[in-house]
């Protein structure tokens, strides 16, 4: 689903679609998971991550990446290149899940636990409403329900 | 020099999430976005144990195994995503369970790879 969720798996034929390798599009996701890290980078050294403090940039990262995900998808969900190269290139790189764990668990330390737990459920309210929102949104600005 | 780093890695870790989650998403026949999951928790798992050898880690590896490979393999958007369209399948025990899988078994991964750095 996240990589083509205009097939369905439970079709064999369509599975066996999913099963096939594509240059082109394995070539669109190296360069734009490389765009994307490189913004994600360009923010951390913005808004760097302290430690004891709630991660600010990483937060800003992975919700901006949710919202803009909810766009992409509903605007251009069937276009073949692009919807690979923005949403699992691009977005997939820019946002994170793996420093979000790591984060949490250098914030699991006495006195900082209340900030530790802020963060791993913020970030997880705040990405889940950021997608909802762009998802809506744009199916609003669009007058359809895709 | 740190920018060629990142963007290496990322060219890596971008394009094997999607060849794992595809792989995964072929081999079972349910809604559950494991494929997604799975590079979540070894992204996890990875950069725990990059974080837990602390300042013996070079300073460009952590940038291109770090902020580059693991940073790219793991996705915050695409997990979002697959829980929302869960919610809208009407798969609400699908979706709550993902989120509550990725969230344990990404912070066992992390303290997993902790352990594994000694």
């Amino acid at each position: 689903m996240s990589v083509d969720p205009d097939v369905d798996v439970h079709v064999p034929a369509q599975r066996r679609e999913l099963a096939r390798t594509h240059g082109g599009v394995l070539a669109v996701i190296a360069l734009g998971g490389g765009l994307g890290a490189l913004a994600r980078y360009g923010i951390s050294l913005w808004l760097p991550t302290m430690p004891g403090h709630f991660p600010w940039g990483t937060f800003a990262i992975n919700v901006l990446g949710c919202f803009l995900i909810g766009v992409l998808m509903v605007r251009w969900g069937q276009r073949p290149l692009l919807r690979p190269f923005l949403g699992v290139g691009v977005l997939g790189g820019f946002t994170t899940f793996s420093t979000y764990a790591v984060e949490t668990r250098a914030l699991l330390a006495p006195g900082e636990v209340p900030v530790a737990l802020a963060y791993l459920f913020g970030t997880l309210a705040a990405a889940m409403l950021a997608v909802l929102a762009g998802v809506a949104l744009t199916r609003k600005v669009l007058g359809d329900n895709r | 020099m740190t920018l060629v780093l990142v963007f290496a890695g990322a060219i890596v870790g971008a394009p094997l999430r999607y060849l794992v989650d595809r792989a995964v998403q072929v081999r079972h026949d349910s809604v559950f976005p494991w494929g997604t999951m799975t590079v979540n928790v070894f992204g996890c798992m990875v950069l725990g144990f990059l974080a837990g050898l602390g300042t013996s880690l070079p300073s460009a590896l952590a940038a291109l195994l770090g902020t580059g490979f693991c940073g790219a393999l793991t996705t915050y958007s695409t997990f979002s995503y697959e829980t929302l369209r869960l919610v809208e399948q009407k798969a609400y025990l699908y979706a709550v369970m993902n989120v509550l899988i990725s969230l344990i078994a990404g912070l066992g991964a992390v303290f997993l790879g902790y352990a594994l750095a000694g």
